[in-house]
């Protein structure tokens, strides 16, 4: 069904992205592409894969951002400049407007856990879906005609078959700077919610009201890079010496 | 938005077969004149017609079927099921004047009421999107119903006219004042699309805004993407404007000018009714660039992520 769940979910299985270590290395796009080209539904197809014009279905792709202070247009002018790479894969929204529009009943959201899905059986590829997401989470799939979103892995996340340590969504095991997080946000004790908490998680476009799930960590504010210099120990100066190091320092001096 | 060419020529085709529908479901015409016959078999051919257009943009049409389960949810299914729903008194009512000549009131009515439904809930799976401000209004449904009023009541004055009906006259003037109604309306849309302030940006679409203004630097990809061809069509604003203009001369002017020239007392029956076809011709025209536009003017917010303020600044 369409509609959705009429009560909160129980669980709210998501993602927590942290904006601030991510370096922008596309591997969790590459790994969420080659695990479920081959797992839940119909391959992820790309048309013309060797040819100039090269697209195809993601569920997962990063964009890069500059973010200028404001009135800055000269680096340093205001402050310095910044860049963030930025994931973007479904936000398993509790106000999916994706889910509302579908007209077959192939978009749902889970009543348990709270994943929004595709049954790929019942989609007409009509689109709707795809239009009402803000977030551009959804692609179609040209070949099956089919419209694709992140599953969360959930051929992943609950497969016995799989050791625990893998039990956690492709893109989330792959990450090499540990940027993803997969958790329970609707626990206050899961470790995701404990990091939205501290570092102050935010939503994307909460005036959309979609409600996401997913959280993003914002950028830790950074020092200017002028006021790292003078913060360097000067190699004259031995006052912090502690311990060992004192005595040393002590010893050389009156010899 | 990209205007797929299926989808504009449904809404247009649609929206026009849906008002002459409405119009004859009124039952002002008579039954046994051969034009008022022609008129209710045109009418189920361009709703009907619209309809197939609509599902070649699917990707399993096969499965459309599908489509009428989630009416509690969602109004591209509240349409596809008013749709049907509609045709039933719509062909009973075209049986009775066809075969019959005779008027069924109720069938006309009822066909009447729902034939406005459907095309309501048309223009609600474009209103109630969120991520696309412009079509996001109340005006949107207004302009939809009111055009396909307008086209109705244009194409019925044709078919009386060409009929000799008395109700000629009456239905040509009933036309002149809800054309000029649905452009009004129309303009009003279009003024507050343009004034309108984005409920997103690319500040609150990735949260950065704190920090300051956010400029998208690299796309995930070199090539477009499934999104970018759907949501980033972009037209330029000069363009926009002429087109805008042509819409509202072929959709608006031409017919009301031809309308009024039939009001003249003194044109013999045959020519007020050329000219009345080519009014409608025009409208229909008008009203597919007015469609074009509606597409190609709107943008969602997926394009905040793609550099969709950049993208604005070099389109104008
Ligand atoms: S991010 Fe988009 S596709 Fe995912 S649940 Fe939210 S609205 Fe739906
Ligand atoms: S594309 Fe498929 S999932 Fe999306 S709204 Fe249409 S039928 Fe539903
Ligand atoms: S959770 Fe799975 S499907 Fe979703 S973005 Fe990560 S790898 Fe892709």
């Amino acid at each position: 069904m369409t509609s959705l769940p009429a009560l909160p979910t129980p669980k709210k299985l998501g993602l927590v992205i942290d904006l601030d270590v991510c370096v922008g290395c596309h591997a969790c796009v590459v790994s969420c592409k080659e695990w479920n080209t081959g797992g839940y539904g119909s391959a992820l197809s790309d048309q013309q894969p060797y040819g100039a014009d090269v697209s195809g279905a993601w569920l997962n792709r990063i964009h890069t951002f500059e973010i200028m202070p404001e009135s800055g247009e000269v680096v340093g002018e205001a402050g310095e400049a910044r860049i963030v790479h930025f994931p973007k894969s479904c936000l398993h929204c509790e106000e999916a407007p994706c889910v509302t529009v579908c007209p077959t009943g192939a978009s749902y959201k889970r009543l348990d856990d709270g994943i929004v899905l595709v049954d790929e059986e019942k989609c007409i590829g009509c689109g709707l879906c795809a239009w009402a997401c803000p977030y551009g989470a959804r692609e179609m799939d040209l070949a099956a005609g089919v419209m694709k979103k992140c599953t969360l892995c959930i051929d992943r996340i609950y497969n016995e078959t799989l050791e625990e340590v893998d039990r956690v969504p492709a893109c989330v095991r792959t990450c090499p700077s540990n940027a993803r997080h997969f958790g329970d946000l609707a626990d206050p004790d899961s470790d995701v919610s404990r990091m939205v908490a501290v570092r102050g998680g935010i939503d994307l476009m909460p005036e959309q009201g979609t409600r996401p799930v997913n959280k993003y960590l914002p950028p830790r504010p950074r020092k200017p890079l002028a006021a790292g210099t003078s913060s360097l120990p000067k190699a004259e100066n031995t006052d912090d010496a502690k311990g060992f190091l004192a005595w040393l320092d002590g010893m050389l001096d009156r010899i | 938005m990209h205007p797929a060419f299926s989808i504009i020529v449904f809404t247009t085709a649609s929206g026009m077969g849906y008002g002459l529908a409405t119009v004859l479901g009124l039952g002002l015409l008579d039954p046994a004149a051969l034009s008022t016959k022609l008129a209710h078999v045109l009418a189920l051919g361009l709703i009907g017609a619209g309809l197939v257009s609509s599902t070649l943009h699917l990707g399993n049409p096969q499965r459309a079927w599908r489509a009428f389960s989630q009416w509690k949810s969602s109004w591209l299914s509240r349409e596809g099921v008013m749709a049907v729903v509609a045709f039933v008194p719509l062909c009973i009512s075209a049986w009775s004047v066809i075969f019959e000549d005779a008027c069924l009131d109720w069938a006309g009515l009822i066909g009447s009421g729902l034939s406005l439904l459907t095309v309501y809930c048309t223009a609600m799976i474009y209103a109630s999107l969120r991520s696309v401000d412009a079509w996001h209004t109340r005006l949107t449904p207004a302009c939809y119903l009111l055009f396909a009023l307008a086209g109705g009541t244009l194409f019925a004055s044709f078919f009386a006219s060409a009929g000799e009906s008395s109700a000629a006259h009456g239905l040509s003037a009933t036309a002149i004042a809800l054309l000029i109604a649905a452009w009004v309306v129309k303009i009003r849309w279009r003024r507050r699309l343009k004034n309108l302030t984005p409920l997103s940006n690319p500040e609150s679409a990735t949260g950065l805004g704190a920090i300051g203004r956010v400029r998208l630097l690299e796309r995930p990809h070199m090539t477009e993407n499934y999104l970018t061809r759907e949501m980033g069509f972009r037209i330029a604003r000069k363009h926009a404007e002429k087109l805008f203009r042509l819409a509202l001369i072929f959709g608006g002017a031409v017919p009301i000018v031809l309308m009024v020239l039939c009001l003249l007392p003194g044109l013999s029956g045959g020519l007020t009714a050329l000219l009345l076809f080519v009014a409608v011709l025009s409208h229909a025209l008008g009203i597919l660039l007015e469609r074009w536009l509606f597409f190609a003017e709107a943008r969602h917010a997926v394009m905040n992520y793609y550099g969709g303020r950049e993208q604005d600044l070099r389109a104008v």
